[in-house]
């Protein structure tokens, strides 16, 4: 007995996790390209001597030069420091807004799967009718009721990303919910709450985690959309979408003002893509050996 | 099978009229004053009152929505346009060709392209065949559609001279578009299609094909394609609907006055009944297209089928 208890302490299931995961190239690269990026992010405007919305007329479209490595954009702000800061409001819109969908959807699709009847129903039709508006139109909308800035943002990407994980996790519920552990845990007399959160819910939500992980790239790359069609996050603020849209009227002429932006969206929708590739496989017991 | 189908529809009718409640408070909530925006700041109380009289901006919610839904959904007809004071229903239907043939030929693209590359991909497992469509697909799927369309332009448009940067004056004006919406769902459809080979891989009748001594090509074209075809399918309507989805995006960078650049327009304008007519027309759109794919996998799936035959002489549990 007292082996067995022994033997069990020894595998943190998160270790094991991380271990899984980057067993596979693209997951070590995915993660190792994710945490250089988030760095670059937040600690990079330590280090940065140019102010981030520092106007400097004598270097008006600059090109990269030793004092400003990505060069400089219209208004002559040096380009790798808002590219630094603008790094913080992208990530931190991707991840945030991915989350509160995944949680939300989770809460709704909890109580849609386990509560069955009309409960379920309702939930259902609601979340019908709020796929039957495409996604970019409903974050257009509501980020147009909602006004632009961070949270308004947010609030926008969330709403868009609910119905996906309320369908996913119902799903999973309905075929868990008639299994054996559900009908011992309910004879001992557990509340409804605790099932569903303590027995129900462990056991459906490794799918939501990987498309959640999946998730923040394309919510961040739909935030990027937002700014570049005038939404989202506002000019002086850098955004990575906004210094896009920024840049687009000089592409003639200076084109790395398009580039370090679109480059930078692009790499770190790349990194985290392949990341969300490594979590599924280390999530999906078929390929646990 | 009929029944499934008139279920279905009316559902769908149910779902449009949710979603034009859902659009018309949603611009009901806009702050704002569109009457205001229109007049600008010099406008008299008086003026901007008449104003918004004329509008009917001034009445109580319910009977705004109620004129809204009639207006709507009974007579089709969207009202002129605040601004340009047009009617929205015939200036829809004039762009519509434009995000349809953006639409459709980045579709087209995705299935084809990106089917035969998930079956390159899948037929090839392990080889250097599947990475590279992989690497390929990972690429396409992480780049921002705005950015891949402004780097085409920059390459071809002005670097190349070979297409138009902007606009359709001629037909060519379309390539850039088309290419650009195409190639996330290039990627969507080329994975799909790739871990749809992989199942059908590995089943029984591949194998006893094979053992027959049946020719490769034949084996993948006769008896593992058909069966792949399944989520290939499925993937197509929701492929469409997000295709067009994106389309204000593309037409802005573009300037192509289709649908999506008018929705945008309205937004900036607060032209209520702009939004209103393409919102409608994006979910009726995506309705259609998420209908049609699933009356194909009722056709296709026989445990659907079955399910609504029955009283007749088949009944299958």
């Amino acid at each position: 007995m007292m082996a067995q208890t022994k033997k069990r302490k020894k595998t943190n299931p998160f270790l094991d996790f991380l271990k899984r995961m980057t067993k596979a190239f693209s997951a070590k690269l995915g993660v190792g390209l994710f945490v250089l990026i988030v760095l670059f992010c937040v600690l990079g405007p330590l280090f940065s001597k140019y102010d981030v919305n520092g106007i400097d007329l004598m270097n008006m479209y600059a090109g990269p030069s030793k004092e400003h490595l990505l060069g400089c954009d219209s208004m002559g702000r040096d380009m790798l420091t808002r590219l630094m800061y603008g790094g913080r409001y992208s990530l931190l819109i991707g991840i945030c807004a991915s989350l509160f969908g995944a949680l939300l959807g989770i809460v709704f699709g909890s109580i849609a799967g386990y509560a069955g009847g009309k409960v379920e129903t309702f939930i259902m039709r609601v979340m019908d009718i709020w796929t039957a508006l495409p996604g970019m139109m409903l974050c257009i909308l509501v980020s147009n009721v909602l006004g632009t800035g961070f949270f308004p943002t947010v609030i926008a990407l969330t709403i868009g990303s609910i119905p996906g994980t309320v369908r996913m996790i119902r799903g999973q519920i309905l075929t868990e919910r008639s299994k054996e552990y559900i009908e011992a845990a309910r004879t001992i007399n557990c509340s409804d709450f605790s099932i569903m959160f303590r027995h129900l819910l462990p056991n459906v939500v490794q799918p939501v985690i990987v498309t959640t992980t999946m998730g923040i790239g394309s919510t961040m790359m739909m935030a990027a959309s937002l700014s570049f069609i005038g939404l989202g996050i506002q000019p002086p603020n850098p955004e990575w979408g906004a210094m896009l849209s920024d840049g687009r009227a000089y592409i003639r002429s200076y084109p790395h003002m398009i580039m370090v932006p679109g480059i930078a969206i692009a790499l770190t929708v790349f990194a985290i893509n392949l990341l969300g590739d490594g979590v599924r496989d280390a999530l999906d017991p078929k390929l646990r050996s | 099978m009929s029944r499934y189908v008139i279920k279905r529809i009316l559902m769908m009718i149910v779902i449009l009229w949710c979603a034009g409640f859902v659009v018309f408070t949603l611009t009901y909530l806009t702050p704002g004053d569109p009457a205001m925006l229109q007049l600008g700041q010099e406008a008299t109380a008086e003026v901007i009152a008449q104003r918004r009289a004329y509008l009917g901006i001034d009445q109580p919610y319910l009977v705004q929505l109620g004129r809204f839904m009639v207006n709507t959904f009974l007579r089709f007809d969207f009202g002129k346009s605040w601004v340009t004071n047009t009617n929205t229903m015939a200036e829809l239907l004039l762009r519509l060709p434009r995000t349809l043939i953006i639409g459709l030929g980045s579709m087209i693209i995705n299935v084809f392209i990106g089917t035969i590359l998930g079956i390159i991909a899948g037929t090839h497992e392990g080889k250097w065949q599947d990475s590279l469509v992989m690497i390929i697909a990972m690429v396409f799927v992480s780049a921002p559609d705005f950015f891949v369309a402004l780097l085409l332009i920059l390459l071809f448009a002005l670097k190349l001279g070979w297409l138009p940067p902007y606009g359709i004056e001629t037909m060519a004006g379309y390539v850039l578009p088309i290419i650009s919406a195409s190639l996330g769902g290039v990627a969507i459809n080329a994975r799909q299609a790739r871990s749809a080979m992989l199942e059908v891989i590995r089943a029984d009748f591949v194998t006893t094909a094979r053992a027959k001594g049946q020719n490769e090509k034949i084996v993948v074209r006769k008896h593992m394609l058909p069966n792949a075809m399944m989520p290939i399918i499925t993937g197509v309507g929701g492929g469409l609907s997000m295709v067009v989805a994106g389309t204000p995006i593309i037409e802005s960078v573009f300037s192509i006055p289709g649908v999506g650049n008018y929705l945008l327009s309205g937004v900036n304008q607060h032209d209520y009944p702009v939004i209103w007519a393409c919102v409608i027309f994006f979910a009726l759109f995506s309705s259609i297209a998420i209908l049609l794919t699933d009356l194909c996998y009722a056709f296709l799936d026989p445990r659907i089928k079955a399910q609504y035959s029955a009283g007749k002489r088949k009944k299958v549990k």
